[in-house]
């Protein structure tokens, strides 16, 4: 990017990275899968929103979170919730003792419905709640946290902690919950069978659709001097804390921006798949999520989407044939990223197939010599070397990400 | 607490104790308008924490440091630089991801709130000023650069420019001249001289001849005391401070 002008939020190369995925997501993919093998995809997709949550939160601003499932699952319940009610009417609740609740409640000798369920009737106060839940819960826990100056490792930590927290929570109060067994049995969005085939298509391009949304979003982010003060504080935070900057802002600023992100992609969940339960929420599928980030490179917005798509559908072959070994490809995976190649997809794109891409543009370009001519910078000189940050954490070896 | 003065920088009774050691004992000193104070003493002197505490790094156990007036004492690290209070580091503190210009521009005193720093335009005020600056410490040439490809020297400059971008009213730099070759203290010196109209600046060396060519005023600090102050040349031939400093 030149330092002159404004500095374009889209440069030709990342543009192109953008028109590859949307091809991708939104005409191959479908044209080629048949609609239960999409609608996989559409779940793989819904990891994606994290993902690209943490390459702004930890990638860039160095602020690991080992408890992102906490807002996949703000974001999943809140949708839950509001399609358990619909599918909860009295009339198809009526064999119920106490008819017009959900069944678990029922089960768990409730008698009417909660008053923290009550708003969730309406869909409008639903998607508020799936945007504002996790900005509520990231900023109490970003001021708690960062105001404090608790970072690196303890803040890893606390986030994994977090995570724990809530799935013992939603397993206790099953009455409230649905506990273990999570949210099933969901049928209707406003009437609307979120289980036929057409409604899988819809959801599917829903899904595309926001998660470009977001990408737009993170990509703004990283191109605003928002984005190179989280580089730079991930570098020398003291130095931008005495350049007068409150930092501990923007720190709670990116977390709760990849907050949000995740519940978005959690909702998206639900209404895919159908169901939200603990199991989606804890300490692993947290974990998981990082791995997702890590594989398709911590600096890349586009990248991190591959590493949720890869993984996953790694996952799913994988434990179809071999489910017992599924954890060791797992861990083996992330030694990989970890040893081999610390920027993950991206990095290894940016190292290997980029200036191939570069030459055969210049090749096609060769007539506006505007373009040709133009020595082909990295698209972000970050992901070209290893960096170094201060954030370092036993859980995941970060410093080792970096060397 | 204490009354006001004329001096841009007033510290009286200033105390800090870690843990019952006392690396700064009720030190009081005054910095005036468009001085150069340097301060020198050996080794755990105390010199680098008197910074610290002035840019609010750490908190003051007792007494009280006045900027213009304003206790700074109670305001938060960017509450004091917002007030005029520009720092470097010891070691060269740059963002080594960025390039020269990104990191000259993330001290340009503008959009630094969250929102703000979402909608900062890089406009041509911004751009003529990184400009100046970078032509200034010499690295006019070198903004498309990572920061982290500099030299040793060129990373000290590129700290030194970041602060020229924030216009502090008091500057302080913490040895600056560490680590840099005979040319590179030549030119920082020259490079100190100029920047230091209409400002006043603190600086910590070791270096005496450089500390010759650009003090008004030596403060020598000795176990978090003041063991002397005054021009260079009184400070040189003070016998305490040849005694545990300069050596005879």
């Amino acid at each position: 990017m030149s330092y002159q002008g404004f500095g374009a939020l889209f440069p030709k190369k990342e543009m192109l990275g953008f028109l590859v995925l949307a091809i991708i997501l939104a005409v191959i993919l479908p044209l080629t899968l048949d609609i239960f093998r999409l609608n996989l995809v559409g779940k793989y997709l819904t990891y994606a929103f994290v993902a690209v949550g943490l390459v702004l939160c930890w990638g860039y601003g160095g602020i690991l979170s080992l408890g992102q499932g906490v807002f996949f699952g703000l974001g999943g319940y809140a949708m839950a919730m509001f399609l358990k009610l619909e599918a909860s009417d009295p009339e198809s609740t009526k064999i119920q003792s106490t008819p017009g609740i959900p069944d678990f409640m029922d089960w768990n000798q409730l008698t009417e419905l909660p008053f923290f369920w009550e708003p969730f009737h309406s869909f409008g106060f639903t998607l508020a709640a799936i945007i504002l839940l996790p900005c509520i819960f990231g900023y109490i826990i970003g001021v708690a946290m960062f105001k404090r100056r608790v970072g690196g490792v303890y803040f890893a930590i606390i986030t994994q902690a977090l995570a724990a927290i809530l799935t013992i929570l939603i397993i206790g109060q099953q009455g409230y919950t649905g506990g273990v067994n999570g949210m099933t049995d969901l049928r209707t969005l406003h009437g609307f069978d979120i289980r036929t085939d057409s409604a899988k298509y819809f959801f599917y391009f829903l899904c595309v659709a926001l998660l470009f949304a977001c990408l737009f979003a993170a990509q703004f982010i990283r191109k605003s001097k928002l984005g190179r003060l989280l580089v730079a504080m991930r570098d020398k935070e003291d130095r931008v804390r005495f350049s007068g900057y409150d930092v501990a802002n923007f720190k709670i600023f990116v977390f709760c921006i990849g907050g949000v992100f995740a519940a978005i992609g959690g909702a998206m969940f639900t209404l895919q798949v159908g169901f939200m339960s603990p199991t989606l929420v804890g300490i692993v599928p947290s974990i998981e999520m990082v791995i997702f980030c890590a594989v398709g490179g911590r600096l890349s917005i586009i990248g991190a989407v591959y590493g949720a798509l890869i993984v996953n559908a790694a996952k799913t072959s994988f434990s179809e044939s071999f489910p017992e070994l599924w954890l060791f490809a797992m861990g083996g995976l992330f030694i990989a990223v970890v040893m081999a190649f610390p920027n993950g997809l991206a990095g290894l794109y940016n190292t290997y197939a980029a200036p191939k891409v570069d030459a055969l543009f210049a090749k096609v370009f060769s007539k506006k010599p505007a373009v040709a001519a133009a020595p082909p910078p990295p698209a972000t000189p970050l992901v070209n070397k290893p960096v170094a940050t201060k954030t370092e954490t036993p859980v995941i070896p970060q410093g080792a990400l970096h060397e | 607490m204490s009354s006001n003065t004329d001096f841009v920088l007033a510290v009286e009774g200033l105390t800090v104790s870690f843990d019952g050691f006392k690396a700064v004992n009720d030190l009081t000193f005054y910095v005036d308008e468009n001085e150069i104070r340097v301060i020198i003493g050996p080794n755990g002197a105390g010199k680098t924490t008197v910074l610290d505490l002035i840019c609010g790094r750490t908190k003051a156990t007792d007494g009280s440091i006045k900027f213009r007036n304003r206790e700074l004492t109670k305001l938060r690290e960017h509450e004091i630089v917002k007030a005029g209070v520009g720092r470097k580091f010891q070691n060269p503190s740059i963002y080594g991801d960025l390039t020269v210009f990104e990191n000259l521009e993330i001290s340009f005193p503008r959009g630094r709130s969250v929102f703000g720093a979402l909608a900062f335009k890089r406009d041509e005020e911004v751009i003529s000023k990184v400009h100046e600056v970078a032509n200034m410490i010499f690295l006019g040439d070198q903004l498309d650069r990572q920061a982290e490809l500099l030299s040793h020297g060129q990373k000290q400059w590129l700290e030194i420019g970041m602060l020229l971008m924030q216009d502090p009213d008091l500057l302080m730099l913490d040895e600056p001249v560490a680590g840099m070759s005979v040319g590179e203290r030549q030119q920082t010196a020259e490079l100190l001289r100029s920047i230091i109209k209409d400002r006043s600046v603190i600086v910590i060396e070791h270096d005496m001849q450089f500390v010759a060519q650009i003090a008004d005023k030596v403060t020598v600090l000795h176990q978090g005391k003041i063991l002397a102050e005054g021009s260079v040349d009184k400070v040189k031939n003070d016998p305490k401070v040849i005694e545990v400093y300069l050596g005879h």
